[in-house]
């Protein structure tokens, strides 16, 4: 709250550093503009950022820093006892928090003064009681220990608070003044501005690279775990997937490898030639007022959520299958079956390739067409020999793309191809992929320690080297063969 | 003028070719071409010449029903190849377009091998019955487009690794391979150095002995180097069309010689 507080504090100085920095620039300039290095705004601009960056980035280290320092504090007060060792500390300081947290919610609500919090003594109350009638449930009953420590904690806290108000306001204001010294005609005002913005360009970039590495650094932290507690070789080579809780699973990835790949087959053989003929049906042959309409009705496709098609798999192609196909051609009579999961991931695909191909045979020019046309091609033969093998490779990369789409499908297999994970070539027979065993590994009440949970994370991580890979593939296949045109 | 040109230049046959009458050409409600009406003539190099957008692209891509691929173009009038009507319902514009090929203003090789650029024509029509037949007319053609030496030796490379010359003189090899008996040359050579123009130029008078060329050319001198029969196009009307010496040197109308002597366009 009052971090919020103090952000509208720092927006309404950084408003004001607008107003005043221009202003300044124009007074010094004579109120010429032309005297000026640069545009007034860029002066406003720049007395803006000056007193806006060095506050939010001197808050942004406060608030990271004060949970450490006030729990170091904290824990000088607290017995030596309670601190000896890591995990204790850690579980009393817990209590310490949600007791502070208790204590501030009860002064909110109202149930207490700010005094009598601070002057509370276990020796009186029962605070786990009186907390309780306010909504803050503690897990047992309050030692004298905490109770004072939880009170520090507050105490310390709402120190803390003003302090960093004061000196962050502190540093606003002298950013705002220092701007408003050094604003000047001759100030490259401009290009103080523009290395600011090119600073955020390049924090956006950061942030989405880190994000990476940190999800791989997690997938890959764990994995090692994993790997400790589970042999190796009996992951990647494993025939049987039967994960137990109470011990002697069998977490071979095989039958999991299988069912992934055999429903990216399937919905592969579904969706690329659809995908594929629509596009050239839309790039090639369809007028314009068709085009208009059968364009954005495919890509409406994309627009479904995958858990409405996972639907529409349960219920309508599932027994569809089973009842006109698996049944009388006698190969079993599971309405969950492989075939459900990768047809309706290829309708899902679809408007995926015919999208991105139609851009590509689009982008085909027209030259090469009407060279075509002009020796005597017909528009097939034009199509076939000349703009599909030109626009191979883009087309190329759009399938691939889609295929770690299909790779990557969890919800659609899940209610489409069931969660028994079976090495079997019978496309009517129930498997599953990768992904689900992901979710169902780590849904309900998991241990976090255990192989059978940790075993997500392996799953994850090559996954991720699966997708990495076909996307690497598919940007190695657009560069090398790619045209250029003039 | 005289001295620029190639070769002598005669006509050696007054017959006709092409023969346009009162074409008129519309792009929506623009009318782009007025009431042309021109003979070319076959084994014989004519130039169509005028400034930019006076039309003669336009009536170029007439001529083998180009246009007809522009949804919103419009062509009226007859135009007769050999005395037969070219905007017949009867008659398939792609088996048109056999007959009279083209060459772009900008090369527009395929992205295929060399040997590929050229054998498309001879495949889809299906002149050849085998390999060795395909080579030869790959060769023949490749030879008739003075690339052949060039290229001889890497046949399988891509066609749009070459020069911007050599791009334009294997367009001219494909558009040959087909045997067709017009070749329309929309501005060649605009995309080209001159030695690679001087190539091509040579070229295109060495066609004249097989095929009825028609070039449109932005370059008068062009015009008068490789052509026998030269029409003047202004603002979609067809001024004037003759002899390519009588209008470079005694021009009938005065919109053709204010063109020639460079006071307008």
């Amino acid at each position: 709250m009052t971090v919020l507080l103090l952000l509208l504090i720092l927006a309404a100085i950084a408003a004001a550093g607008f107003v005043l920095g221009r202003r300044r620039a124009l007074a010094r300039a004579g109120g010429n503009p032309k005297l000026l290095h640069s545009l007034p705004a860029y002066y406003g601009w720049h007395a803006a950022l000056m007193s806006l960056l060095p506050a939010v980035l001197l808050m942004i280290l406060w608030v990271i820093a004060q949970p450490i320092i006030v729990q170091r504090a904290v824990t000088d007060t607290l017995p030596a006892a309670m601190t000896a060792d890591p995990t204790a500390l850690e579980l009393t300081m817990a209590d310490v928090r949600r007791l502070a947290a208790g204590l501030d919610a009860a002064v909110a609500g109202g149930q207490m003064t700010e005094n009598e919090a601070s002057m509370l003594r276990t020796e009186f109350t029962d605070v786990r009681d009186k907390l309780a009638r306010v909504g803050v449930a503690l897990g047992s009953a309050v030692t004298h220990d905490v109770l004072s420590a939880a009170q520090e904690y507050r105490e310390i806290t709402a120190q803390f608070a003003l302090w960093r108000m004061i000196v962050v306001i502190a540093v606003a204001v002298l950013g705002l003044i220092y701007a408003l010294a050094v604003t000047k005609p001759d100030l490259w005002a401009r290009n103080r501005v523009e290395r600011v913005m090119l600073g955020l360009l390049m924090l956006a970039s950061t942030i989405a690279i880190l994000t990476t590495v940190g999800i791989i650094w997690s997938l890959f932290s764990e994995s090692v775990n994993f790997f400790r507690q589970y042999p190796f070789t009996e992951f990647f080579f494993g025939l049987t997937w039967s994960p137990n809780f109470r011990g002697g699973s069998q977490l071979g990835f095989l039958p999991l490898l299988w069912g992934t790949l055999y429903i990216t087959l399937i919905s592969m053989v579904v969706a690329v030639p659809l995908g594929l003929f629509a596009a050239i049906y839309l790039a090639e042959y369809a007028s314009k007022r068709v085009r208009a309409w059968v364009k954005p009705l495919i890509e409406v496709i994309a627009g479904i959520p995958t858990v409405v098609f996972g639907l529409f798999a349960l219920i309508t192609v599932g027994p569809f299958l089973r009842d006109y196909f698996a049944q009388p051609l006698g190969l079993g009579n599971s309405g969950s079956s492989v075939m459900t999961a990768g047809i309706v991931i290829g309708i899902l695909n679809i408007p995926f390739i015919s999208s991105l191909s139609d851009d590509i045979i689009n982008s085909v020019p027209q030259s090469l067409r009407d060279g075509s046309f002009g020796i005597g091609a017909t528009k097939s033969e034009t199509v076939k020999q000349v703009i599909l093998p030109a626009a191979l490779p883009g087309i190329m990369g759009a399938v691939l793309m889609a295929a770690s789409r299909a790779i990557g499908e969890t919800m659609i297999v899940t209610m489409g191809a069931g969660a028994a994970a079976k090495l079997s070539l019978n496309p009517f027979e129930a498997m599953t992929t990768m992904t689900v065993k992901i979710v169902g590994q780590l849904t309900g009440d998991t241990d976090f320690a255990a192989p059978e949970t940790l075993v997500a994370f392996a799953l994850g991580i090559t996954l991720f080297v699966i997708t990495l890979g076909l996307n690497v593939f598919a940007l190695w296949i657009v560069r090398t063969y790619r045209e250029q045109y003039e | 003028m005289n001295d620029m040109r190639i070769t002598e230049r005669t006509v050696q046959t007054n017959q006709a070719k092409i023969t346009a009458r009162d074409v008129q050409v519309y792009y929506g409600d623009t009318h782009a071409i007025k009431d042309v009406s021109v003979d070319i003539l076959d084994k014989a190099v004519t130039a169509f010449i005028g400034p930019s957008g006076c039309g003669k692209s336009t009536f170029l891509r007439c001529l083998n029903r180009m246009n007809d691929t522009i949804p919103i173009c419009r062509v009226e009038g007859k135009i007769l190849l050999d005395g037969e009507d070219i905007r017949d319902v009867r008659v398939d514009p792609v088996q048109l377009r056999a007959k009279v090929g083209m060459v772009f203003q900008k090369p527009n090789p395929f992205p295929k091998s060399i040997y590929d650029n050229v054998a498309y024509g001879p495949r889809i029509h299906g002149l050849v019955r085998n390999k060795a037949e395909l080579d030869e007319v790959v060769e023949s053609s490749l030879k008739k487009a003075a690339l052949w030496n060039e290229v001889k030796d890497r046949l399988a490379a891509p066609g749009t690794g070459l020069s911007g010359g050599q791009q334009q003189r294997l367009c001219i090899a494909r558009a040959v391979a087909t045997s067709p008996e017009v070749l329309l040359m929309d501005e060649p050579c605009s995309a080209l150095d001159p030695i690679a123009t001087a190539q091509v130029e040579e070229l295109i008078d060495e066609l004249r002995a097989n095929f009825s060329v028609v070039i449109v050319t932005h370059s008068m001198q062009q015009a008068a180097r490789v052509s026998q029969k030269t029409a003047f196009f202004h603002l979609g009307n067809l001024v004037e069309y003759g002899d390519t010496t009588t209008i470079f040197t005694n021009p009938v109308d005065p919109r053709t010689e204010s063109y020639i002597s460079g006071r307008i366009g």
